[in-house]
């Protein structure tokens, strides 16, 4: 058994972050295990463009952000283990993990969960009709496509409009495939805007809502599909069934954090997020074990995932430094109109500002969301518009959380 | 003439609404300037980055990533594509290796790197 400060699993924007602020806080003996071949996580595939607008004020592709955070982690001669794929993680944080030269185990003094999401695959998802080749997850097609060259088919329809279906909607259209419609069951795009406008309406592309893959045709490769409106209570209505030929189905239907070492150590879960329950400096609710990015909670932007590894990594440090919160932390809940909220508790003595944050139910135009503990009104903020596929980020003044008690509620208005 | 459009320069995504009159563009909706740069743009002559892979000559189903390193105009993705994809290189590459002086009026550079 080996012994390291600081094991971070997952080397995405997230782990790489953590690491960084981590080493910067002082604890120069940080660790990154990843599996695959070099660290970058899913930001390897992801070669379009729309990534660090707001972190560092440039519009980046995945690669390029990528490349920024896996120079200062090699600038500060941070280790990084390659090809090495974390298989346990105990509650007392040993991490065992096996790569090409045998098993490690590590007892670390802080571990920090970055492992990161992956797709839900067709098989939770139950659709008719046969099984033939050309049935794809959007995740999948993209790897195969940015990373090998592969062109996965020319006739293409896309099941789910999250941003990864756009972005690939958009991509096999620049490579000459005819991308036939996305389909959407919710009356509403899980995508963020300046997709659906980049991404659909620059080529053209129908974006079907209320509406689902039926039926699967096709012996060997995929030679149709019939899609449905769903109703109210999203079932099928076979009597709008309409055909359309095809030869790619690609399935863009969410992501699920990758919690397996998570459960199996026994760290408390959220239902909700799919991620563990965290305080401000997300760590769980096992001493000593953080989380950060995906595997915590679903982001659509990188920015805000490498602003979470941060805080991650700098409670990992200051855990590792041997500070402890002393006070009782409070419990937050998500009110109207709130799917979720993040942190799941928060200490009211925390160092400086904190910022929650969450997602709505469902679309709304003009909003008010209202941060209370109690009666107290902890924080206001008015939105033009808050939408389930866009996080919303809402911050509570130092001040005001230190005289908090009690449940901190979050909730939203409409404004006329 | 009056035009809705989404602003795509930050996911913030504000609803604008671009009036041309004369030939000059008034936007109202946006939150930040560069909305109403991009509205006025967009209604006039729209651009795009274009983001694509070209294939590793010297090494085996290697691809590398490339971006146009300003934008080109949006109707010119379809021609930027042709060229892109008629294009082979050797590496090693850095990130924002020049990989064509001209696409479309664009340089064409790596956003990966290649060893
Ligand atoms: C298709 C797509 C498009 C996107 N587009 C945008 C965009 O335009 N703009 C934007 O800002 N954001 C975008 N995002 C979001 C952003 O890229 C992600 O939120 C971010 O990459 C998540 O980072 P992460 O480090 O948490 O996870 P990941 O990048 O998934 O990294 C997790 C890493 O952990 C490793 N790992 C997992 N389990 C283990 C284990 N047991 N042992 C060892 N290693 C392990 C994985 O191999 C991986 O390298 C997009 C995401 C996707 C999927
Ligand atoms: S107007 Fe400004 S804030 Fe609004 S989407 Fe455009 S760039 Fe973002």
């Amino acid at each position: 058994m080996t012994e390291h400060e600081i094991v971070i699993i997952g080397g995405g924007p997230a782990g790489m972050a953590a690491a960084v602020a981590a080493y910067d806080r002082g604890v120069k003996d940080v660790v990154l295990l990843d599996r695959e071949a070099a660290p970058g996580g899913i930001l390897r595939q992801c070669i379009h463009n729309g990534f660090g607008l707001h972190k560092l004020g440039r519009e980046l592709t995945g690669p390029e952000y990528a490349d920024v955070y896996r120079r200062q982690v090699e600038e500060r001669g941070i280790r990084v283990y390659s090809e090495t794929m974390v298989t346990k993680l105990t509650p007392d944080r040993v991490v065992v993990a096996q790569n090409r030269s045998g098993v490690l185990r590590i007892q670390a003094k802080a571990v920090i969960l970055a492992m990161g999401c992956r797709e839900r695959s067709r098989g939770a998802l139950n659709i008719c009709g046969t099984r033939p080749a050309g049935v794809y997850s959007a995740g999948t097609a993209q790897k195969l496509m940015n990373c090998e060259g592969y062109l996965v088919g020319r006739r293409v329809v896309i099941l789910g409009s999250g941003d990864i279906g756009l972005i690939m909607a958009r991509r096999m259209s620049l490579e000459g495939a005819k991308v036939e419609a996305v389909c959407e069951l919710m009356p509403y795009s899980g995508g963020l805007t300046r997709n659906i406008v980049q991404c659909l309406e620059d080529f053209g592309i129908p974006l079907y809502l209320n509406t689902t893959v039926a039926e699967i045709h096709g012996a060997r490769r995929v030679e149709g599909v019939t899609v449905a409106q769903v109703d109210e209570n999203r079932n099928i209505r076979p009597e709008t069934g309409r055909y359309i030929p095809c030869d790619t189905l690609l399935l863009s239907v969410g992501l699920i954090p990758e919690n397996e070492l998570t459960r199996d150590a026994g760290i408390p879960m959220d239902p909700v997020t799919g991620g563990a329950l965290v305080d401000e400096m997300r760590q769980t609710a096992v001493p000593g074990i953080f989380a950060c990015g995906n595997v915590l909670q679903v982001h659509d932007l990188v920015d805000y995932v490498s602003d979470e590894a941060e805080l991650a990594g700098q409670g990992a440090a200051a855990y590792v430094q041997g500070m402890r919160r002393e006070s009782q932390p409070l419990q937050t809940a998500a009110g109207e109109g709130v799917r979720y909220v993040l942190p799941q508790r928060v200490h009211p003595d925390a160092d400086g500002d904190v910022s929650l944050f969450l997602r709505v139910k469902a679309p709304y135009g003009r909003v008010r969301f209202t941060v209370r503990a109690g009666d107290e009104v902890l924080a206001t903020a008015v939105r033009l518009r808050a939408a389930p596929g866009e996080m919303e980020k809402l911050t509570v003044k130092h001040d005001k959380l230190a005289q908090a008690a009690g449940e901190i509620t979050v909730s939203l208005e409409e404004l006329q | 003439m009056k035009r809705n459009l989404t602003c795509i320069i930050c996911p913030r995504g504000c609803s604008l609404e671009v009036t041309i009159e004369n030939g000059s563009a008034t936007v109202t909706g946006n939150a930040c300037p560069k909305g109403a740069q991009y509205g006025a743009d967009e209604c006039t002559h729209p651009t795009r980055t274009v983001t694509s892979t070209v294939r590793v000559a010297n090494r085996t189903d290697v691809m590398v990533s490339v971006k146009t390193a300003t934008p080109i105009p949006k109707d010119k993705m379809a021609q930027a594509m042709r060229q892109i994809r008629a294009l082979r290189v050797d590496a090693p590459i850095a990130i924002g290796d020049v990989l064509a002086e001209d696409v479309c009026g664009a340089k064409l550079v790596a956003t990966c790197p290649i060893q």
